[in-house]
């Protein structure tokens, strides 16, 4: 990375203005009073099948994912592919959890996956914790946005040692601070339209090109040693690499819509038939992503780890470098700088909707709850707002101070935690007969036993053995059936123990249907 | 008052709703879901080279094609549950 590439970052910085302009200009978009949380936040709640589309994929799809996904095919091989099975799973879950969620929170102006619990469990300890880890989870997953913005920045020539090679990041991420903190939502929701045009047009480039230039899918395919091809078939008294490819995909699935931005999303559509309509939509993105899986491949087959100009790069940021380095082999600068805009543009948007979530889960379920319970409208957006600033600034100061690998390893806790809130929040959905306690001491366990599991093996993959067979798995799965079993042991108990005296629950049947 | 007597009007039409069988939250034709977990999530089936499509080994293009029978299925529960 000698020198920069002028025409690539010409283009880089052209599209970048434009998007600016456009996140400041999307405040006057179905213009709605910014001065109500549900206005900043969920863009009013308006829009229709067709942005959801757009925003909920941008939101879903992040820079890190397009980076990260191929860069696990080019180091690890077939696993990576688990994207594919996890992308497949996660819209029955949509489609049968969310329409209910979005009908229950447009009712009673929920924001946020704890204002439901609250409204539903009527436990303020049992909100905390949901909000405490939508928290917890959601900041790590911020600061890998970064990274994603870091690896093409790099790829560009600019020189990125050092604290002044910092400084283009902190200037894309004041002004995705700027345009969040005067539009809102209504300003991912915009760019989203744009990003996602042009990630499909990189994508689809790189899978028509590359393998014309390369001679076809065979000679790529043949190219990738045999180990990377296919999953290792399990030994004896072992379900292998199976049950992990299985329970990375399915734990990943059930994670993902807990995760507080999804949410964000979601809520913001103008109905439930909207959400339903994209669950049948949205795996147009999953077919992409899959695509993209395959472009790590590509990147074997091109050979660009052998290639000197590309050695610093695969240095500095490792495999991550492996799609910037085919698409800088590939294609003419103009479109490297179109394609690194892409993904540039894809960290800026769920940044975006990742700190407007976590701004919301402090507002409401945190200050409104604990320290000033009877906000006016006006005090609470603004909280909102200033929140979503200091989110973003410590996502900054996280990744230009903190080793990238501590963000990835707290990024892969953050999954395991997260889906400790599905017994309340997912199963809370359809049913109220849990007890509220019972469910806190669930989350509890299953976040001290996924923690320990993932701090023991040093990684997600834990070897669970039974009876001298050992199924490894994905400790969030694992961890959120101990925590459901431990509910649904405890509520009887509870139940009991309080003779009936349970709190009310704010919400009636009917509220979850149009 | 009037105020209140309508919202318990509310509430108790409300309550009445949700007896009709549409609005029980429940339909079959979510079993067709379960097609899906199963194809896409036991890789048995698939962990294979061959054969291969368009030189893509038989792993991979299995699984993108599931993702197009996935939102096809995910499509006729929608119509199918449609009001």
């Amino acid at each position: 990375m000698a020198d920069i590439n002028w025409t690539a970052l010409i283009i880089f910085v052209v599209l970048f203005a434009f998007i600016t302009w456009l996140g400041f200009a999307a405040a006057h978009w179905r213009k709605g009073d910014l001065d109500q949380l549900h206005e900043w936040g969920l863009g009013g709640r308006r829009f229709g099948t067709v942005i959801t589309w757009f925003l909920v994929g941008g939101d879903l799809y992040t820079a890190y994912t397009f980076i990260a996904v191929p860069a696990l095919a080019f180091g690890a091989g077939a696993v990576a592919f688990f994207a594919v099975p996890y992308t497949i799973v996660i819209y029955p879950i949509l489609f049968l959890v969310f329409p209910r969620m979005w009908n229950v929170c447009r009712k009673h102006n929920y924001i946020t996956p704890a204002d439901f619990v609250r409204g539903r469990f009527g436990n303020r300890w049992l909100a905390l914790a949901v909000a405490i880890t939508g928290l917890v989870a959601t900041m790590p997953y911020i600061a890998l946005q970064l990274v994603g913005l870091q690896v093409v920045i790099g790829a560009l020539g600019v020189p990125s040692s050092g604290y002044v090679g910092d400084l283009p990041l902190i200037i894309a991420f004041i002004i995705l601070a700027a345009f969040t903190y005067s539009s809102g939502l209504r300003a991912p929701a915009s760019i989203a339209v744009v990003k996602d045009t042009l990630i499909y047009i990189t994508a689809f480039a790189a899978v028509i090109v590359v393998p014309l230039q390369l001679g076809g899918f065979d000679k790529i395919f043949a190219a990738v040693p045999p180990a990377k091809l296919l999953l290792a078939v399990p030994g004896a008294h072992t379900t292998g690499s199976y049950s992990y490819y299985a329970t990375l995909a399915l734990g990943s699935a059930l994670a993902l819509f807990l995760y507080p931005h999804s949410m964000t999303g979601i809520l913001s559509a103008s109905s439930g038939h909207a959400i339903r309509r994209n669950a049948a939509l949205l795996p147009g993105y999953s077919f992409m992503l899959g695509l993209l899986a395959l472009v790590g491949f590509f990147a074997i087959g091109a050979g660009v780890a052998n290639r000197p100009e590309f050695a610093a790069g695969f240095k500095q940021f490792g495999t991550n470098f492996a799609v910037p380095a085919l698409y800088l082999h590939t294609f003419p600068s103009w479109f490297v700088g179109f394609a690194f805009a892409a993904i540039g543009i894809g960290a800026l948007v769920p940044a975006a909707i990742m700190s407007i979530a976590a701004a919301n889960l402090y507002t409401r379920n945190i200050h409104r709850e604990f320290i000033n319970p009877n906000p006016t409208d006006r005090q609470e957006a603004q909280i909102a707002k200033l929140v979503s600033l200091v989110v973003k600034f410590g996502a900054l100061i996280f990744i230009v101070f903190v080793p990238t690998q501590f963000a990835i390893y707290l990024q892969l806790l953050g999954g395991i935690l997260i889906i400790q809130t599905l017994p309340s929040v997912m199963l809370g959905v359809y049913t109220r007969w849990f007890d509220d306690w019972a469910l806190l001491i669930g989350w509890a366990v299953g976040t001290a036993a996924g923690t320990a599991m993932f701090v023991v093996v040093n990684s997600p993959n834990y070897p669970l053995t039974i009876g001298g067979y050992t199924f490894p798995g994905y400790a969030a799965l694992y961890t959120v059936v101990l925590n459901l079993v431990i509910a649904v042991v405890l509520t009887p108990v509870f139940n009991a123990l309080r003779g009936g005296l349970n709190p009310a629950d704010a919400t009636v049947a009917a509220d979850y249907h149009a | 008052m009037a105020q209140q007597d309508l919202a318990q009007q509310d509430l108790a039409q409300r309550n009445a709703t949700q007896d009709g069988a549409r609005r029980s939250g429940w339909s079959w034709w979510y079993l067709l879901f379960i097609v899906q977990f199963v194809g896409a999530l036991w890789p048995p089936f698939y962990n294979m080279a061959e054969p291969t499509f368009i030189g893509l080994p038989f792993f991979y293009w299995f699984q993108l094609a599931w993702v197009i029978v996935g939102a096809i299925l995910t499509a006729i529960v929608y119509f199918a549950t449609d009001d």
